[in-house]
């Protein structure tokens, strides 16, 4: 393949074959990468890419593989960013699929209108929010984000572009698919009227995982995002043990005079970035445990009704540009599983398991999802989600995470996909029904030939 | 493709025999190995072997493969990789001849090079454009000890792994940043078929101990592994000792 002039590598011009990986920074692979500019140069590049297919790649957040293409084409969607339209006294706003979250919430918090869902990190496309069909603290009242999509713009296999709404088949393969049923170029989505960007947020402590549970469980309506910090390194008494923190989008009358003069502004807060280089082994039983330790004393035992910027509830980490790169040299990887409800025996177990083993994770979130949503691949399932860390070098860690897995499937589970970067090809069907149907659609529509990813060959999506 | 922790979901063994080739292939399909390609001399033990993989409920098929027929490798091996992708590559042939006759034999010497240093440049860059091509993988290679510094005692073997040792060096070089990863292997002493009736060196080693190094190896990407890792040591301090006094020494 050789460089074409319609498209415009974004830093090393001359050189667009460039390494990926997922934001894990674990198994990386060489592609070519396109930076279209234009619809239609990206259905160019669709046409155009060869027998190793593409995969659009939004700003690179997915934990494992799936915005990489071995031998074959990343779409950077990044340079695909117009914000079309926003319809202030509705709240919808039309805009291209290489919008980040980040700079919606810049332009439309001064508007009064916030995202509808948003995940921990706000470095992420609207396009990789609808692939992956993220959820955030309030999967429990809003579920997904695909949810609040009431239209988008797909590229199709042969380079045309079809406009699909929900309650199509190609809506739902598409909201969770990971980017395979073809590339979303702009998308209608709902938003969420807010009257300031702070937060009024309530955080408790739990002593231990029943205790967590019971509370994340009550009046679970009461407050639009909920979600509990666990200690997955505490063990007997107190394995499991939580910070629970809740919150809600808080009311011009809840500021304080001062604020009150600039309720919308949008003022994320920048932490120096992580160095490149980091010792391995720096997160370690020790580091982490000292670190869960002062979490968990230093959190209030009760604290209600605390305001606090939006940015800092929702993305604390954000503020440190490069955090992945802790980890070191072997990077990490994210294991985030659900349990249906009723299946609680299953989650304690597995906390137990983890906190036996004394995996270093101070990353470990633990939240109760709502309904579930329509797409076939789509994750969230109602009941219990955890989601964990863990260096990558950890000796053992990939058969420790099988057999989690084999305890995840026996109790009707599922692994998150845009997290993964491990999961044994065998136990997909099981954790996703509709696997067959998003297969057959692929092959169908084409798909299959053109939208290859690292993730879609490792599973055989 | 290779999960989080670099292990292969599909592996071709070139020298498919080979009881290091063997026991890697065991260890890989305990986790995520599931197509194996054995390309070996067609022969009973290739069949076995390929067997003693399938009981583990792998995916496999041998392929002829003759290391010291060049002119065939990129037919043959270039269509293992039109088949599908292949992640990982471990070069595992190699004869040890037998030293003290083969100094008086030339053209037996000569088949000991010509199998284990010129088959392996032929068979390594062969896989390495087809690996460069798929944008992944790995290209493992089994060195030698032997190759760190020639002794009296088995030198002709020795250079052949030595001339091995730096092609894969170098190759591994040639191919940083093109997403494949090129891993020298140096084993000391192994306790197998190859070296039955041999007393034990120092330091001996098993298959099984070099698959979980290669297991190790994969996961962090290193370019050189030392089994056992202690050699790593003995081997800097022996390297630099006088020629005078190396020829002494009992190694």
């Amino acid at each position: 393949m050789a460089a074409d002039t319609r498209t415009t590598p974004t830093t090393e011009a001359d050189d667009p074959f460039v390494s990926v990986t997922g934001w894990g920074r674990t198994a990386p692979s060489t592609a070519f990468r396109w930076r279209p500019r234009t619809h239609e140069q990206a259905a160019a590049a669709v046409r155009e890419w060869g027998a190793r297919g593409g995969i659009a790649r939004g700003l690179g957040r997915a934990y494992g593989d799936a915005a990489q293409n071995a031998g074959g084409c990343v779409l950077d969607m990044t340079g695909l960013d117009r914000i079309h339209s926003v319809d202030v006294a509705g709240g919808t706003v039309v805009c291209d699929a290489g919008v980040s979250l980040h700079r919606l919430m810049e332009v439309l918090l001064p508007l009064g209108w916030f995202v509808p869902v948003s995940p921990g990190t706000r470095y992420i496309t609207v396009g990789g929010a609808i692939g992956a069909a993220v959820h955030g603290k309030n999967h429990h009242v809003s579920g997904a984000f695909t949810r609040h999509v009431s239209a988008f713009d797909l590229l199709l296999p042969d380079g045309s572009v079809r406009t699909v709404t929900p309650g199509t088949e190609l809506f739902d393969a598409t909201a969770g698919g990971m980017g395979l049923t073809g590339v979303v170029l702009t998308a209608v989505i709902r938003l969420h009227r807010v009257e300031t960007s702070y937060m009024l947020v309530d955080t408790e402590r739990a002593t231990d995982l029943d205790e967590a549970l019971a509370r994340l469980a009550a009046d679970a309506e009461r407050h639009r995002y909920s979600v509990a910090w666990i200690d997955l390194l505490a063990r007997g008494r107190s394995t499991g043990r939580s910070v629970i923190t809740r919150g809600d989008h808080a009311p011009l009358a809840a500021l304080p005079a001062r604020a009150r003069r600039a309720p919308l502004a949008f003022r994320p807060g920048t932490l120096p970035a992580a160095p490149v280089v980091v010792p391995p082994g720096l997160l370690n039983r020790a580091t982490v445990g000292l670190f869960n330790e002062f979490w968990y004393r230093t959190s209030p035992r009760a604290g209600t009704g605390r305001l606090q910027r939006l940015t800092t509830f929702f993305h604390p980490l954000d503020g440190v540009p490069h955090w992945n790169r802790v980890y070191g040299r072997d990077g990490f990887v994210q294991y985030q599983f659900v349990v249906g409800h009723g299946q609680e025996e299953t989650l304690r177990r597995i906390v137990r398991r983890i906190a036996r083993r004394g995996c270093p994770s101070f990353l470990a979130v633990l939240k109760r999802f709502g309904e579930g949503d329509p797409g076939w691949l789509s994750f969230p399932v109602p009941g219990w989600t955890l989601a964990l860390d863990i260096p990558a070098g950890l000796s053992g860690l990939g058969a420790f995470l099988d057999e989690l897995d084999e305890e995840v499937v026996g109790a009707g589970g599922r692994i998150y996909l845009a997290k993964d970067s491990r999961l044994r090809p065998e136990v997909l069907a099981a954790m996703y029904p509709r696997l067959d149907d998003f297969r057959a659609l692929r092959a169908r529509t084409g798909a299959d030939r053109v939208f290859t990813s690292d993730l879609s060959r490792r599973l055989s999506l | 493709m290779k999960d989080a922790f670099g292990t292969p979901q599909s592996l071709l063994v070139l020298g498919g025999t080979s009881e290091i080739g063997l026991a890697v292939a065991r260890r890989l399909i305990a986790r995520r190995t599931r197509t194996v390609r054995l390309a070996g001399r067609p022969s009973p033990d290739l069949e076995t072997a390929a067997d003693s993989l399938r009981a583990l409920g792998a995916d496999v098929r041998t392929i002829p493969f003759d290391a010291l027929d060049p002119a065939a490798h990129e037919e043959i091996l270039g269509k293992v990789f039109t088949e599908g992708d292949i992640d990982m590559v471990l070069l595992a042939f190699g004869v040890l001849g037998d030293q003290a006759n083969d100094e008086g034999d030339p053209s037996a010497a000569v088949r000991v090079a010509q199998t284990n240093y010129t088959g392996a440049v032929s068979a390594g860059l062969v896989c390495a454009t087809a690996l460069q091509n798929q944008g992944h993988g790995s290209l493992v290679v089994l060195s030698s000890v032997a190759g760190e510094r020639a002794r009296r005692t088995n030198f002709i073997y020795g250079s052949s792994k030595a001339g091995l040792d730096a092609f894969a060096q170098g190759l591994g070089d040639a191919l940083h940043g093109t997403g494949v990863h090129v891993m020298v292997v140096r084993p000391g002493f192994v306790r197998s078929r190859m070296t039955a009736g041999l007393p034990d060196a120092p330091l001996a080693t098993t298959p099984e101990a070099v698959a979980l190094a290669v297991e190790q190896g994969l996961r962090r990407r290193s370019e050189l592994v030392w089994v056992p890792g202690t050699l790593r040591v003995v081997m800097s301090a022996l390297r630099h000792i006088p020629r005078p006094l190396f020829r002494r020494l009992p190694v």
